[in-house]
């Protein structure tokens, strides 16, 4: 980085660009084996992107990450951090370059938690106020009270918590890589959850490059923005977004990995919003019946739905309804379920299941009708093109 | 050793029928009490002194055996025969060589606590967590640093509960460190074993020693340590 890269106008915390991440060939043959642990693995993840390893025990993911700060040596190929061999540089300068989050979080016990996220800074010689305001700011950025919790020690922590202050001292300067080793391993589900949206709620605000880590393909799904998966031996299988994963994998192995219900996962890449609705036929009761009639033939959905004045809906319209001078507000079933924009399809689908209905209303955030959506609607998009589907992390 | 007794009285017979019945005399020990405090600071220094250095070299060797691990079981078999050559034994073995005084005695007595404290020190270093150390090390830390910073001080509770035990194994052992003609609490018992006023007092000041020094150390132990009295989240 030189001199006019740095002076460039900066916020409060000026975030260098994220890097990217080169694996050419990389091979790692463990001494007295036979078989390679990582066999000619080359992807990139482009800078700012989430790419997450998965595959089953053994085959090599673990490894593959841990050979990007060298806590692995590869043996053959190269791996290159903007356009850089990591070979070239001292292991312990490198690596604190690049963030590092494990599934034991491995935080340090005899250590404040405003120690152990000043670890890095501390190598790096910041002075104490920098250190100090930095892990204010990283606290923050985790959704922890800086006050409350930096001078607790590790077990005064719950899982979470510890979970948060590891990705913050990962984080600590800002590296424009991270590495994450199931990161949310060992945590509940429940929990598990919520730091998965909080970490991808992060990742939209620094966007750093990624290299995650995971056994499990639901969790690669809801976070890569690519996902390799790997074979026993290192082999690369596919390297993919993950709707692509989903809709065409590349062999039989992917295609078992991902599960058999790989089409319904691919429900959960897309949101109602995703997803051209169909026009409901909106009418008000006390609306000359003739109009309703007009609107009802112009629209795919064979029931009229009756709206309030706010547009909010209220249920679907019985043929009685319609057969006076005036719509009458004779009901056939009431409008659930109403979905909204933000559901993930496959929430959508589960509600309309539940509800025993082939077409749910779709509200906007002020609760007036949007559309419509359908079971049709539902089948076609498992049918989709994979190059129309946005890739997990976009679509939150 | 009954003749190496009878060289030393040192009590003067008087009338008072408790000292001449070998009893346990307030009064006595009162009068009496400045003739133990030269011993007393010659046993404080024996042990202090002594596990100091053995708290040194042992310390340094588990270091070196942390790293390459092929040098523990040479380590603990030197150290472990020192540890059970009995004390006097090596008193009178090291007289030839280093004469009688307290050189000899501090040599023997470090030989005793080496395997003590090389086997708490290397416990301590073994318990430090495997993901402690790679997050220690993925994070930019080098050898040097994770040792100092991470290892050493989550070894500490062990480090310092061998140190415990050496001290107060020690101020026992020193009260032998007479036979080495080092003094120590221990001439003034074996001057008069038969009155009890003097085995009190002199036996009696090596306990609360040990009791004091191993205080001492748990209170260091507490201060330096902060984190393993910290309360579990709730």
């Amino acid at each position: 980085m030189n001199i006019s890269d740095s002076a460039q106008p900066s916020g409060p915390s000026p975030r260098p660009s994220a890097a990217t991440l080169e694996f050419r060939k990389a091979t790692k043959l463990y001494p007295g084996q036979t078989e390679p642990a990582v066999k000619q693995l080359s992807l990139t993840v482009p800078a700012g992107e989430i790419c997450v390893l998965v595959g089953p025990s053994g085959c090599g993911k673990t490894t593959a990450m841990r050979m990007v700060n060298r806590m692995i040596d590869i043996t053959d190929g190269d791996i290159l951090l903007d356009g850089q061999s990591v070979r070239e540089r001292r292991p312990a300068e490198l690596r604190r370059d690049i963030g590092y989050a494990i599934q034991q979080i491995g935080l340090f016990p005899h250590l404040s938690v405003a120690d152990n996220i000043a670890t890095v800074p501390r190598l790096l010689g910041w002075d104490r106020a920098r250190m100090r305001a930095r892990v204010d700011e990283l606290l923050e950025l985790v959704s922890l009270d800086p006050h409350d919790t930096r001078d607790r020690y590790p077990t005064q922590l719950s899982g979470g918590q510890r979970q948060r202050v590891g990705v913050a001292r990962a984080l600590a300067v800002d590296p424009p890589l991270m590495l994450m080793d199931e990161p949310f391993g060992a945590i509940d589900p429940i929990n598990r959850e919520r730091l998965q949206n909080e970490f991808l709620r992060l990742q939209r605000e620094i966007r750093k490059t990624v290299v995650f880590v995971t056994h499990d393909i639901d969790e690669a799904i809801k976070m890569g923005d690519h996902i390799a998966i790997l074979q026993k031996g290192g082999k690369l299988a596919q390297y993919a977004p993950p709707a692509e994963l989903l809709m065409a994998p590349a062999n039989r192995f992917v295609e078992d990995f991902v599960g058999a219900d790989r089409a319904l996962k691919r429900l959960a890449l897309q949101r109602v919003r995703d997803v051209d609705l169909w026009k409901a036929p909106l009418v008000r009761t006390g609306e000359p019946v003739a109009e309703a009639r007009a609107k009802l033939a112009d629209s795919e959905v064979p029931y009229p739905l009756l709206v309030d004045d706010q547009r909010r809906p209220v249920g679907w319209l019985s043929e009685r309804a319609l057969l006076g001078e005036r719509v009458t507000d004779e009901l056939r079933s009431r409008a659930d379920p109403v979905l909204e924009m933000e559901d993930v399809l496959r929430d959508a689908l589960s509600d309309l299941l539940a509800e025993e209905a082939q077409y749910g209303p779709v509200v906007d955030e002020r609760g007036a009708v949007a559309g419509v959506l359908s079971i049709e609607i539902l089948s076609h998009a498992l049918k989709t093109d994979p190059d129309e589907v946005p890739s997990g992390a976009d679509a939150l | 050793m009954s003749a190496l007794l009878a060289q030393v009285e040192i009590r003067e017979r008087t009338q008072d029928t408790c000292v001449s019945d070998n009893g346990f005399c307030p009064g006595w020990i009162v009068d009496n009490f400045d003739r133990y405090v030269d011993p007393f600071v010659q046993h404080v220094l024996l042990t202090v002194v002594a596990v100091a250095i053995g708290f040194v070299i042992a310390f340094s060797l588990a270091l070196i055996a942390y790293r390459r691990r092929w040098l523990i079981n040479p380590i603990t078999q030197v150290t472990g025969v020192l540890y059970t050559i009995p004390s006097i034994a090596a008193f009178f073995l090291l007289l030839p060589l280093t004469g009688r005084g307290f050189l000899t005695a501090i040599i023997a007595l470090v030989a005793y606590v080496l395997l003590i404290i090389f086997r708490n020190v290397l416990t301590g270093l073994d318990n430090v967590p495997e993901e402690t150390k790679d997050a220690g090390r993925g994070m930019g830390l080098t050898d040097r640093q994770l040792l100092w910073r991470v290892e050493v001080p989550l070894a500490l509770p062990e480090i310092m509960a061998g140190l415990r035990i050496a001290v107060t194994t020690t101020v026992g052992l020193a009260t032998l460190a007479f036979f080495a003609g080092a003094g120590g609490l221990g001439k003034e018992i074996f001057a008069d074993i038969v009155f009890k006023s003097n085995v009190v007092v002199a036996g009696g000041l090596a306990v609360a020693l040990a009791a004091l020094l191993d205080g001492a150390i748990l209170l260091a132990q507490r201060a330096i340590t902060p984190w393993t009295r910290a309360v579990a989240a709730r």
